[in-house]
C-alpha cells in the first residue's frame, strides 16, 4: 500500500452544500431568531466550517492516523514519558454510560459509584506514595506541580512565613518545575548535580535558609538514577523549614519498592498517563493528582470526597486554596488509572516497577559500549546516553533520533536532561517484549556504525517517512498557524 | 501479570548479562531504611472479566443521562454526539501517541491540531489558536495572566456573572502572582453587567476586563461598553465564550476581543462527570500570539519542499525557557481537541448552525412553557441563548430528587452558589418536545 506525501486538509475537501450530519427536524414551533436574540448580537454568516460527508471525515482521519506513531504502532522509548501499553478494556469500562454520561452537578445521591471510585483511587494513591490525602483535580503533571506549590505556599502563609519564596530545584529537573515556580511567584534557586548525578549535598546545605520554601525533586531523577542521599537531603530541607515536593514523572520505578512519603516528601504528584497507563492521546488528556501529608491536607483544592458510613460526599478542606480547574478533574482519565491499579494489585504493581528497571538496565548494559554513558551505575526505569562519540563524525543526537524513524522506532527523549551533552534518554517500560528491546539495541548499534561509515545518511534522515526532515526554523520565523482560504 | 511479556528464561538471560542474581539487587541504591519491605495495602489483582464486572457495578450505582432526561448545564452539556467520533478518536494511532516531538512520524496528530487551530479561529474570529488547555476555567486564568504580562499591569476586572467555579480558578491563579481583582456587580433586573457598573473602576491600571458570553445565567452581555472602556485605557478585552453559541452569535474577533477562551466539552466530548474536556485559547496580533501559553502547531515544508506540520514558537515554552516560559503547561487535552475537530468537521457549516439554532428554539420553548406555570417567574430580562434562570420559593434540591424518580433531572439549583430560589435550566438540541412537555407536567404537579 502506498502513502501519499501529503493528506489534503479537511477544508480542502469541502464542497458547498455537502453535509456530514443531520439533526432530527425541529419539533417545537420555530420562532424567528431575531425575535429571540436582538439582531445586533447575531453573526451574518455561520462560521466557515468544512462541508464534507461522513465518509470523507472518516477517510480523512483514517489517513491522518496512518501517518502517526503510537504505542500501538511500535516501540516508543521516550524517556520520562513512560509510553507503556494502554489496556483496551479501560477504554470499554470508562465509556459505560454510568461513568461517561453523568453530569458533574447531578445530586450526590445519584453518583455514588463515581464518588466511590474517586474516594478509593485517592486512598490507593496515598498507599502507593506513603502520604495521606489526595486531590484528583489537577489535569496533568505540570498542573499537579502548580497545585502542590500553591498548597506549600498556603501552608507557609498560614504559619506567617510568607517570606519563604525560594524553591530549590536541581539543574537536571524537568522544565515544568521552574515554570511552575514562576506561576506561584517563587524564585528558582538551582542546585547543581554531583559527580554521581545526584543532588550536590554540600551545595544544597549552602543554599537553604530562612527564605527556603522547599525543594522539588524527581527521584529517580531525570538521569534515571536513584538519589541515595535522599534522607539526608530531606533532613537538610526540613531543618531549614522547607517542604519537599516529589515530581512523580518517574514513579514507574518505585511502585511497591519505595515510597516518597517514607523518603521524606510532603507533596507528590503522579502522572497517571505515565505510571498508571492512561493513554497519552497525542499530548493529553493526562491527570496529575497530588497526594500530601496530613499536615498539608487542609489546604488541598476542593471538593474532595469523604466517606461517611457507607455514603460518599463532597467536602471542601478547611483551609482549601480553592480550585485549579472546574468540576473534579479529568474523571474519565483517572478512572482508567483506577482500573489499572485494580487490575494489577500490590504484587502486580511491584512487578511492573521491577520489570521496568530490569529492562532499562539490560538495554543500558548492551548499549554502553557503543554510546557514551556519562553516569555508569545501576539505573532505574530509564537511562541517559550521550551522542558525543557520534558527534566526532559530524552526527548529532538529533540525526540519530531521525534515523530511528527509518527503522520504525520512535526516538528516545533527546537533549534532555540538559546536564548531559547530546543527551539520549531511553525508557523502555515493562510492557515491551524482550525481542523488541533486542531489535532496538541492534538498530542503535547499526546507527552507530552508519555514523562512522556514512554520516550523511543520518544527517539527511529520515528517508522512509511520509515527509522528510521538516524545517522547524522556517515554521518559527514565518508562523503559519492556520489554514487560509486561497 | 497479563500486561508483562517477560518470560522466566528471558529474565534469567537479562540478569546474567547484568551479572546480578536477583532483580532485587538493581535497587541497591535505595537506602535500606526507606525500602518498602511489606506489600502495598491494596486490593488484589482482578482479571479482565472481574474488572468489567466491578466497573459495571460502580457505573450501575450512578444515574446516567442516557436513562434520565436532564436539564443540567452550567458548563457541561448534553449535546448530540455523532457516532463516528468514538471510532476515529479511539484509533490507537491517535490514542496511544504522545506530544508530537518527532514531526516526521507524527504528521497525523500535527495536521489534526493544525486543523483544530483553524476551526477555533473560524469560530472565534481570531488569528491564532493554541493546541488546547486543560479546561475553560484554567484557560481563562491563563488568559488573564497573559493580559497582565502583555500590559505589564496587575489588575484584572471580573464580572460577577462569571461561572462561580471559573471565578474561583481565576482568583487562585491571579492571587498566586499577586494580581488584584476588581468585581463588576450585575444588574439585578437584567442579570447582566450594566454600563454604570463600569464607572469608578481604575481602568488605567487594568490589564484586562473579562466578559463571559453567554454569562453564567445564560444571558447575553453587551460587550461593546466593556470593550470601549478597557481599550480606551490600553487594557485588553478577554472573552470567555460558549463555542456552541458561536454558531449564531457575532464572533469575539468581530467584537474586538484580544484573547478568547472557552470550554470545548460541548463539541462532541462526553460529559464524563466534568472531565476530560478541553480549554480553547485564541488570540490575534503577533505580539500576543508570541505570548500564548501551550503548544502551537505551524505549517512548514520538508527538505524536498513538501508541506508538513511541526510544533512551533517553542521558545515560549517551559522545556526551553524554564522559569521564563509563558506558562508551565506541558500535557494538554489533545485527544479532546481532536474530538472537537472531528465534531466540527462532521457537523459542518450547516449542521453546526442547526445545533445552535435548535438549542435556542428549544430553550425558549421550555422557558415559555415553564413560565405559564403558577409560582415560577423569570428574574432576569436580558436575552438568553440556551440556558435560563427561573425563580420560585421551593426546595429545588428536593424537587430534583423527586423528579429523578420519574426519570428526569431538573435544572441546577443555584442555592449552592448562594442564590436561593433560583434554578438554571439548560436545553440542547438533544431534548425533544415530548420530553419537555412531560417534564413541565411533572414539575407542575410537584410545585403545586
Amino acid at each position: 500500500m502506498t502513502m501519499n506525501k501529503t493528506v489534503p486538509l479537511i477544508f480542502e475537501r469541502s464542497a458547498p452544500g455537502r453535509r456530514g450530519y443531520r439533526l432530527p427536524d425541529l419539533d417545537v414551533p420555530a420562532v424567528p431568531v431575531g425575535d429571540l436574540i436582538p439582531q445586533d448580537f447575531l453573526r451574518e454568516e455561520p462560521p466557515a466550517l468544512p462541508e464534507v460527508s461522513e465518509l470523507e471525515v472518516v477517510r480523512h482521519y483514517t489517513q491522518l492516523s496512518r501517518r502517526n506513531h503510537g504505542v500501538d504502532v511500535g516501540f516508543y522509548p521516550l524517556g520520562s514519558c513512560t509510553m507503556k501499553y494502554n489496556p483496551r478494556v479501560h477504554e470499554d469500562v470508562t465509556s459505560l454510560p454510568g461513568l461517561a454520561a453523568i453530569h458533574p452537578y447531578q445530586p450526590e445521591e445519584t453518583v455514588q459509584g463515581a464518588l466511590e471510585l474517586m474516594y478509593n483511587l485517592g486512598q490507593y494513591l496515598a498507599v502507593i506514595s506513603g502520604l495521606s490525602a489526595t486531590t484528583l483535580q489537577p489535569a496533568a503533571g505540570a498542573h499537579g506541580e502548580l497545585t502542590g506549590l500553591m498548597v506549600i505556599k498556603a501552608y507557609h502563609a498560614k504559619r506567617n512565613e510568607n517570606h519563604r519564596r525560594e524553591m530549590i530545584i536541581p539543574d537536571s529537573a524537568h522544565g515544568t518545575n521552574p515554570a511552575s515556580c514562576a506561576m506561584v511567584g517563587y524564585k528558582v534557586v538551582e542546585v547543581p548535580s554531583d559527580e554521581r548525578g545526584g543532588v550536590d549535598v554540600a551545595a544544597l546545605k549552602a543554599l537553604v535558609g530562612p527564605n527556603t520554601a522547599g525543594l522539588m525533586l524527581t527521584n529517580p531523577n531525570t538521569l534515571g538514577l536513584f538519589d541515595e542521599n535522599i534522607c539526608e537531603i530531606a533532613d537538610i530541607v526540613h531543618d531549614a523549614g522547607g517542604l519537599l515536593y516529589y515530581d512523580g514523572a518517574n514513579a514507574n520505578a518505585i511502585m511497591g519498592i519505595a515510597r516518597p512519603g517514607d523518603m521524606g516528601f510532603d507533596v507528590v504528584h503522579f502522572n497517571l498517563h505515565k505510571t498508571f497507563s492512561t493513554p497519552h492521546g497525542g499530548g493529553g488528556p493526562g491527570a496529575g493528582p497530588i497526594v500530601v501529608s496530613q499536615e498539608l491536607a487542609p489546604f488541598l483544592p476542593g471538593p474532595v470526597v469523604e466517606k461517611q458510613g457507607d455514603r460518599y460526599r463532597f467536602v471542601t478542606p478547611e483551609h482549601s486554596i480553592g480550585r485549579v480547574r472546574s468540576f473534579y478533574g479529568n474523571f474519565l482519565v483517572y478512572a482508567r488509572a483506577y482500573a489499572y491499579i485494580r487490575s494489577h494489585g500490590p504484587e502486580g504493581l511491584k512487578q511492573v516497577s521491577e520489570t521496568a528497571v530490569l529492562h532499562a538496565n539490560y538495554m543500558m548494559q548492551r548499549l554502553k559500549d557503543v554510546y557514551h554513558l556519562p553516569y555508569d551505575r545501576t539505573c532505574m526505569h530509564e537511562f541517559v546516553l550521550s551522542g558525543v562519540w557520534q558527534k566526532e563524525h559530524g552526527v548529532r543526537t538529533l540525526d540519530i533520533a531521525k534515523r530511528l524513524s527509518d527503522y520504525g522506532f520512535h526516538a528516545p527523549t533527546v537533549y534532555f536532561p540538559m546536564v548531559v551533552e547530546e543527551a539520549i534518554m531511553i525508557e523502555p517500560t515493562e510492557t515491551e517484549p524482550k525481542s523488541t528491546l533486542d531489535q532496538f539495541i541492534d538498530v542503535m548499534k547499526r546507527i552507530a556504525e552508519e555514523a562512522q561509515e556514512d554520516p550523511e545518511l543520518l544527517t539527511t534522515a529520515p528517508h522512509r517517512t511520509p515527509v522528510k526532515r521538516l524545517d522547524e526554523a522556517r515554521a518559527a520565523r514565518h508562523p503559519v498557524l492556520r489554514w487560509e482560504k486561497p | 501479570m497479563r500486561y508483562l511479556p517477560l518470560t522466566q528464561e528471558e529474565k534469567a538471560e537479562m540478569l546474567q548479562i547484568l551479572g546480578v542474581d536477583e532483580v532485587e539487587e538493581l535497587f541497591d541504591d535505595i537506602p535500606e531504611g526507606i525500602r518498602l519491605r511489606e506489600e502495598l495495602d491494596l486490593p488484589g489483582a482482578l482479571s479482565e472479566a472481574e474488572l468489567v464486572r466491578h466497573f459495571a457495578e460502580l457505573a450501575g450505582q450512578n444515574k446516567n443521562l442516557k436513562e434520565v432526561v436532564s436539564f443540567l448545564g452550567a458548563g457541561s452539556y448534553d449535546h448530540l454526539v455523532p457516532a463516528l467520533i468514538k471510532h476515529i478518536v479511539g484509533r490507537g494511532e491517535f490514542l496511544t501517541a504522545y506530544t508530537p516531538y518527532q514531526p516526521e512520524i507524527t504528521q497525523g496528530v500535527l495536521q489534526s491540531i493544525f486543523e483544530y487551530q483553524t476551526l477555533i479561529c473560524e469560530l472565534t474570529g481570531m488569528e491564532a489558536s493554541n493546541a488546547s488547555m486543560y479546561d475553560g476555567a484554567s484557560a481563562l486564568a491563563e488568559a488573564a495572566l497573559m493580559a497582565c504580562a502583555a500590559t505589564r499591569r496587575e489588575l484584572v476586572v471580573l464580572p460577577s456573572t462569571l461561572h462561580p467555579e471559573w471565578r474561583n480558578v481565576v482568583r487562585l491563579y491571579l492571587e498566586s502572582q499577586d494580581v488584584s481583582i476588581v468585581d463588576l456587580p450585575y444588574d439585578q433586573a437584567s442579570g447582566i453587567v450594566n454600563p454604570q457598573a463600569l464607572e469608578g473602576i481604575p481602568w488605567p491600571d487594568a490589564a484586562c476586563v473579562v466578559v463571559q458570553q453567554p454569562n453564567f445565567f445564560g444571558l447575553l452581555e453587551n460587550v461593546a461598553p466593556f470593550r470601549d472602556v478597557v481599550k480606551k485605557h490600553g487594557g485588553l478585552l478577554v472573552m470567555a465564550v460558549d463555542p456552541i453559541s458561536l454558531s449564531l452569535l457575532k464572533s469575539p474577533g468581530e467584537l474586538g476581543a484580544d484573547i478568547v477562551v472557552g470550554d470545548g466539552q460541548s463539541l462532541g466530548n462526553a460529559m464524563g462527570f466534568g472531565g476530560p474536556s478541553l480549554g480553547f485559547f485564541a488570540t490575534s496580533g503577533s505580539k500576543l500570539i508570541r505570548r500564548m501559553p501551550g503548544r502551537v502547531v505551524g505549517e512548514t515544508v520538508d527538505s524536498e519542499g513538501t508541506r508538513g506540520y511541526v510544533l512551533t514558537l517553542q521558545t515560549r515554552e517551559q522545556h526551553i525557557r524554564r522559569e521564563k516560559a509563558t506558562s508551565n503547561i506541558c500535557s494538554n487535552q489533545a485527544l479532546n481537541a481532536l474530538t472537537a475537530a472531528v465534531y466540527l468537521s462532521v457537523m459542518g457549516k450547516e449542521g453546526f448552525r442547526d445545533v445552535g439554532y435548535q438549542s435556542l428554539q428549544k430553550a425558549h420553548y421550555l422557558q415559555e412553557q415553564l413560565l405559564s406555570m403558577e409560582g415560577l417567574s423569570a428574574p432576569f430580562s436580558a436575552p438568553f441563548f440556551r440556558e435560563f434562570v427561573l425563580k420560585a420559593a421551593v426546595d429545588w434540591e428536593d424537587i430534583n430528587l423527586r423528579l429523578m424518580e420519574q426519570g428526569f433531572v431538573g435544572g441546577l439549583p443555584l442555592a449552592r452558589f448562594g442564590l436561593p430560589e433560583l434554578v438554571l435550566f439548560s436545553v440542547t438540541e438533544a431534548r425533544t418536545k415530548e420530553e419537555m412537555d412531560h417534564f413541565v407536567d411533572l414539575l407542575r404537579g410537584l410545585i403545586a
